[in-house]
């Protein structure tokens, strides 16, 4: 069981360490995914990308790469900044191919526990 | 008066000398025992030889001689039985075996009756909550110097919540009267003093009268706003002291004092700005204390129709009524002409905003606005523990207990509005029924997005649970530290208008409050009929989760749902953040803040100390039906407990 942890450990910084290296490759959802794991997206902003109190909802919908990109090397938010060095372009990339790919939200109506729910009694 | 037990006494001092003799010597495990089979090696630790206990117990603290018909721990408890406290939560300990003894037997376990508890930090969480929800004081009983630091830290909470509590701590002050070394090591001259900085007052009596009024007075400072916990140490010589008559001995009657009101004429000076004000804001935090501060405050709301921003260290402001604008409040803040703060501890903070990545600051609000500050906080405070927060310059502070001075602010600001005024400010109502419409349906829309995610989101374990509990008599007793770390929807979904339906958090900020401060709430909603709901942050629970067992000894009936993360997600996030400013990477973020490999089964953890439980859930669809499950458990008298896998948020 731990050696199989530790093969996926050693796949997944491998995966991420050939993203770093190839700038060109096509953006990949599934490696989106994997990065928006690994670099802990999901904690403030959950792993659909559906937002909650310490982070902003990113998808459905999200911003192209290139204003994600903009946003998160220059942030002086509660946010911090996210260098090149750190997270490059081309994961930024592959993070918002990932979060391009979440399907869009149920409506809360088909939802019973929050089916016409109203603010008052 | 209970009736004396001469013979259960005897009876108990010679159980006591026969029982510490005879486990004395099976306690070291190389030992063989009396069937002459060696124990098992021990895995751990090596426990201490015969010798090594003699030492550190000691002889067994002199029994009640066998004639007593009355002691200094019987008045001590008629003493405690004039303030009607109904509970004691308390771990036990020998420099309290008299008050101990005579609060089960002679006091007959009934107001106070003692509650079983695996912590001192357990003990004071319990009582903090219980004074939440029940609006009455408890107390604690702690175990000399040791006890009373386990219990430091949710005295802390309790300071930090302006919560009354009264901490009475066992200690021997004639160390001649200490029979062995633990004696010597649990006693101390000034054994308060770990506590002094955070606790409202402390006394240690020296004799059965002083005690009767430190006791009385103690309870008087405690209970008077400012809030905070008391200490009182109460001498083993004087509890176990026979006595041999009352003469001289009486209890002082107790008479509360009336919380302070702010000064009318400064209050009418407020008023006027609140009533000319275009754009006012008020912001209640740790205001209302009964149904009727919740009442009041609506009161002036609608009085001004000024939106309220309710910073939920209590129950301030109904979600459900228009005027409740949380969500609006940087917005409101940002906007606001005249803002006035009712027991707002942090008020810099809610004017000035501070920028943790470059720690710079800079005001919320706009140049001119008038800001109006009511509460206790300049009345008391001490200079240590900087829970006082940053200065904040106000235009107008009056010092008055918030609740208290509410129906004379109401007066003076009816006394300063004119008909043209009031027609003046009427639509407003109708900006913020739409405004708070539009923030709930927000909200609600929110709540749906990753609705099926495993992970559970938080979103979707708040709605579950509500929807299940909404037509009951609920309260919501615990989210730990912070309404945040559920995401707050509580606060944006759920109808809460009743005052003991949110009872804040743990106020210091210290973990481990939030399953001992739920199962002390929940205690006091049993009495009141009240179901109680806990929603649990896993690096919380393993602090105290011995109060689960309390629960179940107890049979205190409390829903808890685990909000199972594992980590101690904001640290995560905390560490994350100053990863990315240095410019170090950012995966490593889980190191020293996840509670993972393994995975802790909260489930087992429960059902271990005698509390149904079900988990880990981690399919979304699963958790509707557990909460149905474990809610008619909680309708039997009994806790319930289910572990959810969720979101960090």
């Amino acid at each position: 069981m731990r050696q199989y942890y530790a093969i996926t450990s050693i796949l997944l910084a491998l995966s991420v360490g050939s993203a770093l290296a190839a700038e060109t490759t096509k953006p990949s959802v599934a490696r989106g995914r994997e990065i928006f794991m690994k670099v802990g997206c999901y904690h403030c902003h959950g792993t659909q990308g559906q937002g909650s109190g310490a982070g902003l909802r990113l998808a459905p919908d999200p911003l192209p790469a290139e204003a994600i990109a903009q946003f998160i090397r220059a942030t002086t938010s509660t946010m911090p900044a996210y260098s090149a060095e750190v997270l490059s372009d081309s994961q930024v990339a592959d993070i918002a191919a990932y979060l391009g790919s979440i399907p869009a939200a149920r409506s809360p109506d088909t939802i019973p526990a929050l089916k016409g729910l109203k603010p008052t009694q | 008066m209970a009736p004396h037990n001469v013979d259960r006494r005897k009876f108990l001092s010679k159980v006591a000398v026969a029982g510490t003799a005879a486990a004395i010597p099976t306690a070291h495990a190389d030992e063989p025992t009396s069937a002459g089979k060696p124990l098992a090696k021990p895995r751990g630790a090596v426990p201490p030889t015969a010798a090594q206990l003699a030492v550190d117990t000691g002889e067994p603290r002199t029994p009640v001689p066998a004639t007593a018909n009355d002691s200094g721990s019987d008045f001590m408890v008629d003493v405690i039985k004039t303030l009607n406290i109904d509970y004691i939560f308390s771990n036990p300990g020998s420099s309290f075996l008299g008050l101990h003894e005579s609060i089960v037997n002679y006091g007959g376990n009934k107001s106070p009756e003692f509650i079983t508890c695996m912590h001192e930090e357990s003990s004071a969480a319990m009582a903090n909550g219980y004074y939440k929800a029940a609006g009455r004081p408890a107390s604690i009983l702690c175990h000399g110097t040791v006890g009373l630091q386990h219990a430091s830290m949710a005295l802390y909470n309790a300071w930090c919540d302006r919560v009354p509590l009264i901490a009475i701590l066992g200690n021997t002050v004639d160390s001649t009267k200490r029979p062995g070394a633990n004696d010597w090591r649990h006693s101390a001259q000034d054994p308060a003093a770990i506590v002094r900085d955070f606790t409202k007052w402390d006394d240690q009596p020296i004799s059965l009268q002083a005690f009767a009024e430190s006791m009385i007075q103690g309870y008087k400072i405690s209970t008077t706003p400012p809030m905070e916990p008391i200490v009182l140490v109460a001498d083993s010589h004087l509890q176990e002291m026979e006595l041999e008559s009352r003469s001289g001995l009486s209890i002082p009657k107790l008479s509360p004092t009336i919380p302070p009101q702010g000064d009318y004429g400064a209050l009418r000076e407020a008023a006027k700005f609140l009533v000319a004000a275009e754009r006012p804001v008020i912001l209640a935090d740790r205001l209302a204390r009964t149904a009727e501060g919740m009442r009041l405050l609506v009161e002036l709301a609608e009085s001004l129709n000024a939106p309220v921003v309710d910073l939920i260290s209590r129950q301030n402001m109904p979600t459900t009524h228009h005027l409740f604008q949380n969500a609006q409040n940087r917005k409101l803040v940002a906007q606001a002409d005249v803002i006035l703060g009712l027991e707002v501890t942090d008020f810099w903070g809610q004017v000035n905003q501070f920028n943790r990545v470059d720690e710079s600051s800079s005001p919320r609000i706009k140049p001119g606005t008038k800001l109006i500050r009511i509460g206790v906080n300049d009345l008391y405070m001490k200079s240590n523990y900087q829970d006082f927060q940053r200065y904040a310059a106000v235009d107008l502070s009056i010092a008055g207990d918030g609740e208290a001075t509410l129906p004379a602010l109401i007066d003076a600001v009816k006394s300063a509005m004119s008909d043209n005024r009031k027609l003046a400010l009427a639509p407003r109502a109708d900006v913020f029924r739409k405004l708070h419409a539009e923030n709930y349906e927000a909200a609600r829309q929110a709540a749906a997005f990753g609705w099926e995610a495993s992970p559970i989101t938080t979103a979707r374990l708040c709605m579950e649970l509500w929807q299940q509990i909404k037509t009951e008599d609920w309260a919501l007793v615990s989210v730990g530290a912070s309404e945040g770390f559920i995401s707050n929807w509580p606060h944006r979904l759920w109808h809460i208008d009743r005052h003991y339906q949110y009872l804040g958090y743990g106020a210091g900020g210290g973990v481990g409050y939030g399953l001992p401060a739920a199962v002390g709430a929940a205690l006091a909603n049993k009495a009141l009929g009240r179901m109680s709901v806990n929603i649990q942050c896993d690096g919380d629970f393993m602090y105290a989760n011995g109060a689960l067992w309390t629960a179940a000894h107890h049979r205190i009936p409390l829903l808890t749902v685990m909000h199972n993360n594992r980590a101690y997600a904001q640290e995560t996030m905390l560490l994350q953040g100053i990863a990315n400013k240095r410019n170090r990477g950012v995966t490593t973020s889980k190191v020293g803040t996840a509670i993972e490999d393994p995975n802790i089964d909260y489930a087992k953890l429960a059902q271990g100390m005698g509390v149904w439980a079900e988990g880990p859930i981690t399919d979304p669809k699963d958790l509707a039906p557990a909460i149905k499950r474990a809610i008619a458990i909680v309708k039997q008298g009994l806790p319930a407990l289910i572990d959810v896998v969720t979101q960090s948020r």
